[in-house]
């Protein structure tokens, strides 16, 4: 199957490992992968700032330079949530577009990848992949099938984690307390390994973490699932 | 000037909102209903429930006590030994009473709830609020099964409570505790 | 025109009332028990009821058939009031609404009143407006007592004193009551039960909210829990409801709908303690007169606007903001508004109409957009659309400002691959700022990530430079 992959704006420039590994588990499943060189971002953060006309040329070209493919691969909820249910709202018709989960789970029809990661993990599911597109379990169900995986139930999973887009900036302090008790939450597990499928919440998480210097990792989906025995995840320093 | 009638009528046309969708009624319409489902979630409320099959033997508990009785009560729930106060009645004659009998209306199974309309054996809406205690009785077939049927069942028109266990509030720190301005105990006889 | 009392004077905007109630570890403690307790057995309400999806679309679309016929409706509504022996009043704004009500207390000359919780009269500052014109408005709900008793201000809908916890009470009642009491949520209601049952018993004039209206048979519905509701519709001579123009139901029938949905969604019961449904005058049953108040206030200008109408669907529950993250962390009182928590958010601005009143414009984004706030709203007000459709709003009315023009530099940026190629390999260069792979502390606005964020050190290497490098 041939797929096309949007990694989206934050994940090419800071966290290219997610990307990387995208494509490797997707390979791996038997598929073709894409990758259209011309491809920025999605618009959100202008869209959800109110910078409505600013985001209106960034769906256009999503559609553009996607618009040829049957399918779109997304490692994050949030965007893919911004493409599915706002795009349209910009007089866009966007191609499928799935966010990780769903397209392995949907229409792949996989939970098992054949993945290998033996560390303590615990998974928080992000506002937009759980709320704007209902991916409900299935990120649940693909990390039990991990080998070797051990998964811890994160307490009050289902609460944001105060990221927000813009109002981590905007509302600070409030953002800094939701996130306060977010990580409260992600310590109790004892979990060695912070599991998302969107890398701004992670960023957002594991930046708070990492000022703690907490030790705990913060890790996209794609890159567990990506992982096997033969060629394992490694920590990028 | 217009008068703020034309105003806001003026302002609502110039709003022009487009008609609206039709509306789906895919909800249930009616409950499983029955005494029991009835008499359960009328006792999840804390209130008092009984399912009794003879009204006066179970009201002779109301020995010595001075009780409201409405219009409409039936002859033979006014028992001996009880002091039944009937109308007309002042504020401050209900404020002293020990309670009050009624019937009721309607009932709903799913919610537990009864309803008042102030017909036969339910008298005005004050019999039912100022004492403390509320005795009604409720009959098998006034028992309708979920808020649908019961609302299909009154007029609207009429002066209507709901009543759902004893009063009670939620405002301290967000949980429930009964007693508040309303009867303090509501005891619920289910005749079958 | 007159300010909407709507929002209070002199509130500061939303990050700088956020920034002391944050600092407040009682008011964060009461606030996370409370919402704790109801949002587990709000879930639990509802998840008893299998065709509650169904419900709330039908809640959605009775709604929104109400604003598209608010006019036929609402004068049918008068119709039925009058003929049922009621008097329809109507008011433009605050001013005009508070000064029937006024005129009406005077007429039936009372220098006290009892009042049931109403959201509308908060709105409108009525309690002032009376007090101005020498009535002294005495509050019956118990939440509201104990707000009126502190001299505070509401933080919630359904609660107003969801910030105070049950010591907090006591030392309020002791102080303002003047009697010994435990700290036991049972003896406090008992206090207020003892307090107000005298003014119960003997005042003239009652003034209450709607939670419903039914325009074709003219009837007003309240919901209540404690029977102060029923005390005032049913004791007092006179009874004067103040409604907002938006609360109607067409029929009868569609308050089955809203009977079901409001017990659940809002105090998490199948069903509150009381509900009073009364029609105009009944001989011998209630007040012998009666008066309605319809109040429009923001509202007609809120329905101009395609998008943010859908706010005039609120009935009032409160479950957004008892499942807003960012309610429990602020409280209410940081919306400077009566209507505080997600549904203020998008409700309070467009009810002031002016987004350039920095207060009102710092609202809409007092919000993560989680969506927590649609997923249990029971009439299914998108509550995020509007937000970010009210931003905007806020963002044409603001004009040019730093923000926006680093926004459209932005999507300058973005609009072509080779110019963001080109910023993200300059950007990559903060990485010389990292240590530890990582970055401690940016300059602002980036500062406000680093108060409390690290921000990773940017990789050497884009995804792209690798996708062009290996597989191009």
């Amino acid at each position: 199957m041939k797929v096309a992959l949007f990694a989206t704006c934050l994940t090419d420039t800071f966290f290219p490992e997610t990307a990387r590994a995208v494509v490797r588990l997707l390979e791996r499943l038997g598929c073709s992968v894409e990758f259209p060189l011309d491809q920025t971002c999605c618009g959100q953060m202008h869209f959800n700032t109110g910078y409505r006309e600013h985001s209106k040329p960034l769906a256009r070209k999503y559609t553009e330079v996607f618009g040829g493919y049957d399918h779109v691969v997304v490692p994050s909820g949030s965007c893919a949530g911004m493409v599915r249910e706002v795009h349209p709202t910009l007089g866009e018709s966007p191609p499928r577009t799935f966010e990780l989960a769903e397209f392995l789970v949907d229409v792949l029809g996989v939970t098992d990848v054949g993945a290998w990661f033996p560390h303590r993990v615990t998974y928080h599911p992000t506002c937009h992949s759980l709320r704007m597109l209902g991916v409900g379990d299935k990120p649940l169900a693909l990390l039990r099938s991990v080998k070797a995986l051990e998964l811890v139930e994160l307490p009050g999973s289902a609460q944001c984690c105060g990221f927000g887009g813009t109002f981590a900036v905007k509302n600070a302090e409030t953002s800094t307390a939701m996130l306060a008790d977010k990580m409260r939450c992600v310590l109790d597990t004892g979990a060695e390994v912070l599991c998302a499928g969107d890398n701004s919440c992670l960023m957002h998480i594991g930046g708070g973490l990492s000022r703690l210097r907490a030790g705990v990792r913060p890790v996209h989906l794609a890159e567990i699932l990506a992982s096997t025995e033969e060629d394992p995840w490694r920590a990028t320093p | 000037m217009a008068s703020a009638r034309e105003e806001i009528l003026r302002r609502i046309r110039a709003a022009r909102v487009p008609r609206a969708a039709p509306v789906v009624r895919g909800y249930h319409r009616e409950g499983p209903g029955g005494v029991e489902l009835f008499a359960e979630r009328v006792a999840d409320y804390r209130a008092v429930v009984r399912t009794v099959p003879d009204v006066p033997e179970a009201l002779k508990a109301l020995a010595g006590k001075r009780i409201v009785a409405p219009a409409g009560v039936p002859r033979e729930w006014l028992v001996g030994g009880v002091t039944w106060l009937r109308e007309p009645l002042t504020t401050e004659e209900l404020d002293r009473a020990d309670g009050v009998l009624t019937g009721c209306a309607v009932a709903i199974a799913d919610t537990g709830t009864i309803v008042l309309d102030g017909g036969e054996a339910q008298g005005r809406r004050a019999l039912t609020l100022l004492p403390d205690y509320h005795v009604c009785v409720v009959r098998a077939d006034q028992i309708a099964g979920s808020v649908p049927e019961a609302l299909q069942r009154l007029e609207p028109t009429r002066p209507l409570t709901f009543i759902s266990g004893p009063s009670a509030t939620s405002d301290i720190e967000l949980n429930r505790v009964e007693g508040v301005h309303g009867p303090r105990t509501l005891e619920v006889l289910i005749v079958t | 025109m007159a300010r909407n009392p709507v929002t209070w004077l002199g509130s500061p905007t939303f990050p700088k009332a956020a920034h002391t109630a944050l600092a407040d570890t009682q008011l964060r403690q009461n606030l996370r028990k409370a919402t704790g307790t109801i949002r587990a057995r709000r879930a639990a309400a509802v998840a008893e009821m299998t065709d509650w999806e169904m419900l709330r679309v039908a809640g959605e679309q009775i709604k929104d058939d109400v604003l598209a016929r608010l006019d036929t409706l609402l004068v049918q509504l008068e119709e039925s009031v009058t003929a049922r022996g009621g008097v329809v009043h109507w008011a433009r704004d605050a001013e005009e609404a508070n000064r029937i009500v006024l005129d009406l207390c005077r007429a039936e000359n009372a220098r006290e009143v009892v009042k049931v919780k109403s959201m509308a009269t908060a709105e409108i500052g009525l309690n002032e407006a009376l007090e101005a014109g020498g009535v002294q408005a005495v509050e019956t709900d118990l939440a509201e007592l104990i707000v009126q008793l502190g001299d505070d201000r509401p933080s919630h809908i359904l609660v107003p004193a969801i910030h105070r916890n049950r010591s907090e009470i006591r030392e309020i009642f002791q102080r303002r009551m003047g009697v010994e009491v435990s700290d036991e949520p049972a003896d406090l209601a008992e206090a207020a039960r003892t307090y107000l049952r005298r003014k119960f018993l003997t005042t003239k004039v009652a003034i209450s909210g709607a939670n419903f209206a039914v325009a074709d048979t003219g009837s007003i519905v309240v919901l209540e829990s404690e029977g102060n509701g029923r005390m005032c519709l049913t004791l007092p001579e006179t009874l004067i409801t103040v409604m907002g123009i938006e609360k109607l139901v067409p029929s009868w029938q569609d308050l089955e709908v809203f009977l079901q949905l409001l017990p659940r969604s809002s105090t998490a019961e199948r069903m509150n303690p009381y509900t009073s449904v009364w029609t105009g005058v009944t001989p011998g049953d209630g007040p012998q007169k009666f008066h309605l108040v319809l109040i429009d206030n923001g509202r007609t200008a809120t329905l101009t606007d395609s998008v943010g109408r859908q706010a005039l669907r609120c009935i009032r529950c409160s479950a957004c903001l008892n499942v807003c993250p960012v309610y429990e962390r602020t409280g209410g009182q940081s919306y400077g508004s009566v209507y505080p928590g997600p549904i203020g958010a998008i409700l309070t601005p467009q009810l002031v109409g002016d987004l350039t009143d920095p207060q009102a414009a710092s609202l809409p984004y007092a919000s993560s957009l989680c969506g927590a706030c649609f997923e249990v709203c029971p009439v299914r007000i998108d509550i995020p659309s509007v937000l970010t459709h009210l931003r905007a709003e806020v963002v044409e009315a603001k004009g040019r400002t730093a923000e926006s023009v680093a926004m459209a530099a932005a999507a300058w940026v973005f609009r072509e691959s080779s110019r963001y190629e080109k910023a993200q390999k300059a950007g990559s260069l903060a990485r010389f700022l990292a240590r530890d792979g990582r970055i401690t502390s940016l300059p602002w606005p980036g500062s406000r990530w680093t108060s409390s964020r690290d921000v990773p050190a940017p990789p050497a290497e884009s995804f792209r430079a690798w996708w062009r490098k290996n597989r191009g």
